[in-house]
């Protein structure tokens, strides 16, 4: 177990590395730099000129690689291992160390700031996204499977393919459109601002939770509702098919209770299926939060990973990406320790 | 199976069963599935014959009518929308901030999400069903590497890549590059009105679920015994390919994809949100709902057709595929 | 070997099928070998048929496979008319593989479902560009009336069929060709008891009828008996014991066949209330780790000290009795 784990982070490195590779390069080879334009006005040349001097984007790319990855100088007490520029102090530590480096378009801040301050949002968009979907879809897939073709099932199949249906790039501005301008019951566009804090909750006494919620509420269920239409319809699926084995039909014939059969027998093996989505469901969820968070204007992570790739801000931009990249694999990680936990024939160390 | 005991003049009389022609009875008595269908190829008429239905100009500008409603729109307004809104019956559901017929782009984005589920899935069909195939078939060391490989990609953040590619895409569009055959694709990408990179970068991602599902497949045909019996027989490997592994795995493979279009719509929707998708001024639901959804407070009419075409449309190719997979292969049902 | 010293058909001298244990993920290790057959040499006379058993596992069903050469053997070689087949490749094995055919054991994998009857019978004629298309029917036809199915059936897919009717089918691919060998592997195991006997008679009279060859595999030893002229058994990948079926049964040496034996119940009340079982012990050793000197000596009744060491010989102890024991 622990040496599956250690060797799927092994593997996680290269993985890590070749899209610091694409990306840099990437980024490098796109025409036009972060200079080009502020705002509608183009610069003069010479100030461009000034500004990709600040910034090293006149070294050639390898040096400007190796300084992004380890930093433009390193020095142990008062030895210096290297120093790239040695006329100044230095600008970035490198991604090995950490350093993510400076935005070129925010001045003054660091791309770990950037996404220091707004990363909190974002992960707590996506996480109770996801307990929303579970909490409302597996429930709904259970029952639904269990009266298979009621009139429950009937209705909550229907209303599960209208929830995969409906991207959550329609489904936020309808949720404002009815609940916030028509209705007026929650806010549109104001989690994350003053005074709902994102940060430290936990830490404040007395931290108002009913009003955080009132605030999470339309973007949480508007990226929500997809994945519990998801959740619902497959462990509806895999339920039934679960229910007609023959091990349950053993089980019932025993004369096991009911709720026994389902909950000891059946529902853990219905849950694989499901549990294999939720590794794809992240990428999702990472499209969902750039969505969810421009249409409701919210100051997460992915508002601003959209923003600087039209900015041209190739530090965020690089910063962010490895952030989401990270997060995935730790979560198909996860999906796959969960999936060895609910299937004793998959070997985990095998 | 009973029926073959049967008298022999009943037995006679039926008319063979291929597996084929029981999977579209079972489609037959499917009516969301066959409602859906109809659905589609009522947009897809629609995106064909698209300037016979409207006006035919998506791009023409009426800066008299901007967010303009015909009279029969107004229950959907805003109270006390009366005051502000401008009134203009030239429009069939009204005029976008430009004053741009909604209808006529609605419906020309019809061909741009259509297009994309199209030439996605056919892309990643063709790429992934000859990728697992290959690897599935030939096995051995080729299997091996071939599966490194998707499984390095599949540890891959798609969604980045793709946004990436065609962060780089536009910007080479916008600035031109040197050479003669980028020259050439920059230029047919302006004649599609900048889907060509669109459907390259879905395409070259998209292919890799395929070539895993289709390998899996491959592996369970080749090991029953009818392909063993062809190689008894002495058929050439070609042969067994297409004609024992492929009519096998086909069915599967195409309900997976059926499946998976919704996701290539929304993707193209999301891409044009954000601005990275297809070009102004031509019209993509994506597009027009980013146009659209700053100004919901007061013109919430103008969402409503992009919406609705995108959820529409997703809905038929959901249920659509729901019904292929209960139909061709029942036991697929996850 | 007997005494009016028949023709040999097939030779098969020391073939050897292993399929290789790999470990590691980015550079395959080479670790072990799953032994299924592991060097066995015997006959098959033209016209005969030789009986193959053995429990499930024991390589008798590769072994099928690997003189056909369906797999590529390890080692060894399987001689067909005096020619090599193991040697030959592409073309030439092609040709070869006219005169030999496989009925296979599950007649529900081993029909393409996609395919109709007619398509799947004319398969081989057509590999082989045997006929012209139109006569390619006809033939179609006259080979389902030879396996007993009513030639209007020629348009049905295989899932319309029962069980007992697909195995005709099955039967009817291989006989496509006029082969002058049939491996027949388990063809009856898969079927209703009721229906076994029609497909072993259908066996019998198309080998009268057409002086077809079969090496018949099967678990069964009471089918085996009905059916075989001689019967070799198969023991963890190696052949135990070969001999004519009456001098098997009458005078088994091997102590694996006379377990074996044991076991089948003897249809006369008076001799089966005497009959005394031998009952092995303990599990079929795994075939990639096979003990050492006899394969049988982890489980054998009447095991001695050469057997933990050294390997007996596969020898003829008596004309046409073979067997590979050290107690003789």
């Amino acid at each position: 177990m622990l040496r599956f784990i250690i060797r799927r982070v092994l593997g996680f490195i290269p993985v890590l590395l070749a899209v610091i590779i694409v990306t840099f390069f990437l980024a490098r080879i796109i025409p036009g730099g972060p200079f080009d334009f502020i705002g509608d006005k183009s610069l003069p040349p010479s100030v461009v000129k000034n500004l990709e001097a600040k910034y090293h984007l006149d070294w050639p790319a390898w040096k400007q690689f190796i300084s992004y990855m380890v930093g433009d100088e390193w020095k142990i007490g008062s030895f210096t291992v290297f120093d790239l520029d040695p006329n100044a102090p230095a600008h970035s530590y490198g991604v090995l160390r950490g350093d993510l480096g400076p935005s070129f378009r925010y001045r003054g801040q660091t791309v770990n700031d950037i996404i220091g301050r707004t990363f909190p949002l974002s992960a707590q968009l996506g996480v109770m996204a996801i307990i929303l979907g579970l909490v409302i879809g597996i429930p709904a897939g259970i029952i639904s499977a269990l009266k298979q073709n009621s009139w429950l099932d009937y209705t909550a199949t229907f209303v599960a393919v209208l929830g995969v249906s409906i991207p959550s790039l329609v489904m936020a501005p309808l949720l404002i459109w009815i609940f916030s301008i028509e209705l007026g019951w929650f806010p549109a566009a104001t989690w994350g601002a003053k005074p709902p804090y994102i940060q430290n909750m936990f830490l404040t006494p007395g931290f108002d939770w009913g009003n955080y919620f009132i605030h999470a509420a339309m973007p949480v269920f508007a990226l929500g509702t997809g994945l519990s239409a998801t959740f619902a319809r497959l462990m509806r699926a895999s339920l039934l098919q679960v229910i007609r084995e023959d091990y349950i039909r053993t089980a019932r014939a025993k004369g096991l209770h009911e709720r026994v059969v389902i909950y000891r027998h059946a529902l853990k093996n219905g849950l694989i299926p499901v549990v294999t989505v939720i590794g794809p469901m992240f990428a999702g969820l990472i499209t969902g939060t750039l969505v969810i968070e421009q249409i409701f204007g919210l100051n997460g992570m992915g508002k601003h990973f959209v923003q600087s790739i039209t900015n041209r801000d190739y530090a965020v931009v690089l910063g962010t990406i490895l952030v989401y990249t990270i997060i995935l694999v730790f979560s198909n990680l996860l999906v796959d320790l969960a999936y060895g936990w609910l299937d004793p024939r998959i070997r985990l160390d095998a | 199976m009973a029926v073959a005991e049967l008298p022999a003049h009943t037995q006679l009389a039926r008319k063979p069963r291929s597996l084929m022609s029981d999977s579209i009875n079972r489609l037959r008595k499917n009516k969301l599935a066959v409602g859906s269908i109809v659905v589609l190829i009522l947009i897809m008429v629609a995106a064909v014959f698209a300037p016979y239905i409207t006006t035919g100009d998506f791009a023409k500008q009426d800066l008299m009518a901007n967010n303009a409603i015909p009279h029969w729109m107004l229950f959907l307004m805003p109270k006390g929308a009366e005051n502000y809104v401008r009134f203009s019956d030239k429009f069939i559901i009204g005029a976008d901030d430009l004053g741009r017929d909604l209808w006529t782009r609605t419906v020309y984005g019809a061909r741009i999400s259509l297009a994309v589920a199209i030439v996605a899935s056919t892309v990643s069909l063709l790429v992934g069903t000859v990728y697992g195939l290959i690897s599935g078939y030939v096995g051995g060391k080729v299997d091996t590497i071939m599966m490194r490989i998707v499984d390095f990609l599949y540890g891959f953040p798609f969604l980045i890549v793709v946004i990436l590619l065609q962060t780089y895409f536009k910007a080479v569009a916008r600035r031109g590059v040197g050479g003669g055959f980028g020259q050439a694709m920059v230029s047919i990408n302006e004649s599609m009105g900048g889907m060509f990179f669109l459907f390259i970068a879905i395409g070259l991602v998209n292919w890799i679920g395929m070539a895993r599902i289709a390998r899996g497949q491959v592996l369970s045909i080749r090991r029953k015994e009818f392909v063993e019996a062809a190689k008894a027989v002495g058929a050439p490997d070609i042969r067994i390919i297409f004609r024992h592994i492929l009519p096998n795995i086909v069915g599967p493979l195409i309900v997976v994809e059926t499946l998976a279009i919704p996701g290539y719509i929304f993707l193209e929707a999301f891409l044009s949100f954000i601005g990275l998708g297809v070009d102004a001024p031509t019209p993509s639901w994506g597009i027009m709902i980013s146009e659209a959804a700053p100004g919901i407070r007061t013109y919430p009419n103008q969402l409503l057709p992009p919406a609705l075409a995108l959820t529409i449309t997703t809905l038929a190719f959901n249920f659509m595929g729901d019904g292929l997979r209960d139909a061709f292969d029942p036991r697929l049902k996850e | 070997m007997s005494s009016n010293n028949p023709e040999i058909l097939v030779e098969v001298k020391d073939l050897k099928m292993y399929f290789p244990i790999t470990q590691g993920i980015v550079i395959q290790k080479h670790v072990g070998d799953i032994k299924a057959v592991d060097g066995i040499t015997f006959n098959i006379h033209r016209g005969e048929t030789l009986g193959l058993v053995g429990e499930s596992g024991c390589g008798k069903s590769t072994t099928g496979r690997a003189i056909l050469q369906l797999y590529t053997p390890t080692g060894g070689e399987v001689h067909f008319e005096g020619q090599d087949i193991v040697k030959m490749k592409g073309e030439n094995l092609r040709k070869m593989r006219r005169r030999m055919q496989m009925i296979f054991q599950d007649p529900y994998a081993s029909l393409n479902p996609r395919m109709t009857v007619g398509n799947i019978i004319a398969e081989p004629l057509e590999v082989h560009n045997i006929l012209k298309r139109s006569e390619r029917r006809d033939r179609v036809k006259e080979l389902l009336e030879v396996v007993g199915l009513n030639p209007y059936f020629i348009n049905r897919y295989p899932h319309e069929f029962s069980g007992g009717q697909r195995q005709r089918i099955g039967v009817a691919r291989a006989l496509a060709l006029n082969p002058d060998f049939i491996v027949a592997d388990e063809p009856i195991s898969a079927l209703d008891v009721s229906i076994q006997a029609q497909v072993i008679n259908l066996l019998e009279d198309l080998q009268e009828q057409f002086g077809l060859t079969y090496l018949f595999i099967a678990h069964d030893l009471s089918v085996v008996r009905h059916i075989s002229d001689r019967i070799a058994v198969m023991y963890l990948g190696k052949l135990v014991e070969l001999a004519d079926r009456f001098t098997l049964y009458d005078n088994p040496l091997h102590p694996y066949t006379q377990a074996l034996l044991s076991a089948v119940p003897i249809p006369d009340p008076v001799i089966e209330e005497k009959r005394q079982r031998i009952i092995l012990e303990g599990d079929v050793p795994s075939p990639a780790n096979p003990p050492n000197g006899c394969n049988f000596c982890t489980r054998c009744p009447k095991v001695f000290e050469p057997c933990y060491e050294q390997e007996p010989e596969f020898k003829e102890v008596e004309p046409g009795h073979w067997v590979a024991c050290h107690l003789y």
